[in-house]
């Protein structure tokens, strides 16, 4: 069922996350392990402010860990002696509230990373962007910048961006969150059609049930905070998968059986009173 | 004073870029129409030709539809109650408070007289070189402004060690007036030229430093972050993000700093200097020459929304982005 992938395997072991704002060492990611196999599409479930953005931010390289490690495809991102990853365009991140800049056209976004890196020649690196944007059927808004282009296209321009750079893994926080039910089920069939194309890592964050079980291979719902696997759903789906998996049986019957589970964690951050993000 | 005139800058720019949006629209389609095969270069050109002809429309539609709307007649209508509010308490009512005052045919007699009294007027040489010299020194103090303001606050935004040495200290000089700055300038700079251009340059420095930082500040940190995930060094990320993300609160600033180094620039020629509108206004009251004072003020005024609106024309050149996200109603 799992698409053929050679790059992309993650493993987190053991991953602990304290902050410590004025002392109170808050412990946000607690003894977390889980392993991702290379081309999969894991989604991450749990309430707002549970940690999931943590472990993303550790994957990334923006965030220090604690204690465990982080390996992919065998080499060390961080671990003892190294606590924080090295940034790198191997693991890219799409941002909940979009990331593209926006004093440059759809298509410089695109050609961005491949022209800092400086691995293409700008002509080279705009035809590539050129192309891969026509692919994910974005031809016609290589111009446009993007704050004249609809939240929808955004995100998807954005998560082109991403692959120009031909990643391993692709980390997505919430990407979908802004965006209504109309649009959102138009986004979520047009990144499984880029994933079908490209089979990259996608780890993805997100806190509607429906979405994780719509596009994951597996669907891992996290306890509130400290951040944990709380239990881990196989969906057994066949991909590729489009809009019509939403009105079947199996959809509904797995849907019923993770909800209850997340809403527990839910009720927990709630009583809590864990802020929005 | 300097606030009040870039609200009603702002004020009539909405709608302007309102009536934009038809022809953005139009723009994006033309892009789309335009085959996405061929040499990158060959397209870029074709698509500035096109971007050419669809902005002389732009401003041609734009043109028509401003003088079908009200604003322009709105616009004389306030001309108008002010000219005519001047001339009927100077000359036609001739209330006591105002019996000193020069009148407006007075006034704009001399300004168009070909053998003025005062000897200042359109028709004289001496009118021109005070606005040269004022310009001149407005063009050097703004420009050192500049050149110091826009780095410094990118530093003060950009480095926090930097921000911790030096802000402390630039926020206790910047609320001195610059009129209390004027003994200091002239016993530190010799002549009459240097300590009036370092007043002007003075306080539209703080003004530009302040709110480049700001600017800076305002930067989303997920468009850093996006960029170094993207594999951009330290330097490319100020490059490609701090400076261009910072441009808006830039120009925001350079409109504030230019009017404010008008204001200072007429402070200081009123202390020092020979030429310049400010002299010449201060020169007419102590010469009791008073229709000339008004003719200065006016030429002041006509001046100064000259070269905000310079500043912002090249703000909107340097920012299409912005302008056309603006008029595509924002995100």
């Amino acid at each position: 069922m799992l698409m053929a992938r050679t790059r992309g395997a993650l493993r987190i072991e053991d991953a602990v996350k304290i902050y410590d704002p004025d002392g109170a060492r808050v412990l946000a990611v607690d003894h977390c392990s889980l392993d991702i196999a290379a081309g999969e599409i894991c989604m991450i479930v749990g309430p707002s402010g549970c940690g999931k953005t943590t472990l993303l931010n550790a994957i990334a390289g923006f965030h220090s860990l604690e204690g465990g490690s982080i390996h992919l495809d065998g080499r060390e991102l961080c671990g003892p002696g190294r606590p924080k990853a090295e940034i790198g365009s191997d693991r890219i991140v799409v941002f909940q509230n979009g990331a593209l800049f926006p004093w440059k056209t759809n298509l410089e976004n695109v050609a961005f990373g491949p022209i800092v890196q400086k691995s293409m020649r700008r002509a080279e690196a705009l035809d590539k962007a050129r192309q891969l944007m026509a692919e994910a059927g974005l031809a016609g808004y290589e111009h446009a910048y993007p704050g004249e282009t609809s939240s929808g296209i955004r995100r998807r321009v954005e998560i082109v961006r991403a692959l120009m750079n031909d990643p391993t893994v692709l980390l997505l926080d919430e990407p979908y969150r802004a965006l209504d039910q109309l649009t959102k089920s138009v986004m979520h069939e047009a990144l499984l059609d880029i994933y079908y194309r490209n089979k990259v890592t996608i780890f993805f964050i997100t806190h509607d049930l429906e979405e994780a079980i719509f596009l994951g291979h597996r669907v891992v719902i996290m306890t509130s905070r400290p951040c944990r696997p709380k239990a881990i759903l196989d969906v057994d789906i066949p991909h590729p998968r489009d809009y019509g998996v939403l009105t079947t049986r199996r959809f509904r019957d797995l849907v019923q059986e993770t909800s209850a589970a997340v809403h527990e964690e839910a009720l927990k951050a709630f009583e809590r009173g864990e802020k929005e993000g | 004073m300097v606030t009040a005139s870039k609200f009603s800058r702002m004020d009539e720019s909405v709608p302007r870029r309102l009536t934009g949006t038809v022809d953005t629209l139009a723009r994006s389609n033309a892009d789309k129409t335009r085959p996405s095969s061929g040499l990158a270069a060959a397209e870029s050109a074709s698509a500035r030709k096109a971007r050419a002809g669809s902005d002389l429309q732009l401003t041609l539609f734009r043109v028509s539809q401003w003088l079908r709307s009200p604003r322009p007649y709105l616009m004389l209508v306030g001309f108008a109650l002010l000219l005519g509010g001047w001339y009927l308490t100077v000359e036609v009512l001739r209330l006591p408070r105002f019996a000193e005052m020069p009148g407006l045919t007075q006034v704009v007699r001399e300004w168009a007289s070909t053998n003025p009294t005062y000897g200042v007027s359109i028709h004289t040489h001496i009118y021109y070189q005070h606005i040269l010299i004022s310009l001149r020194r407005i063009a050097v103090g703004f420009a050192l402004a500049t050149a110091a303001g826009v780095p410094i606050g990118l530093l003060l935004g950009w480095s926090l060690r930097f921000r911790q040495y030096v802000f402390p200290v630039f926020e206790l000089l910047r609320p001195i007036p610059i009129l209390a700055w004027v003994p200091l300038a002239i016993i530190m700079f010799s002549g009459s030229e240097t300590p009036v251009i370092f007043l002007t340059s003075l306080a539209s420095f703080f003004a530009t430093a302040l709110n480049t930082m700001l600017g800076v500040k305002s930067i989303d940190r997920s468009y850093v972050l996006a960029a170094q995930c993207l594999g951009a060094s330290r330097w490319q990320v100020f490059r490609h993000i701090i400076l261009p993300g910072a441009l808006p609160f830039i120009f925001t600033g350079l409109q504030i700093s230019v009017g404010v180094a008008w204001f200072s620039l007429v402070a200081a020629e009123m202390v020092s200097g020979q030429f310049g509108l400010g002299y010449l206004i201060n020169n007419s009251y102590t010469m009791v020459q008073y229709p000339t004072i008004v003719i200065g003020m006016l030429t002041l005024g006509i001046v100064g929304y000259a070269s905000s609106a310079a500043v912002r024309l090249v703000g909107d050149w340097l920012m299409t982005w912005r302008v056309r996200e603006l008029a595509t109603g924002g995100r």
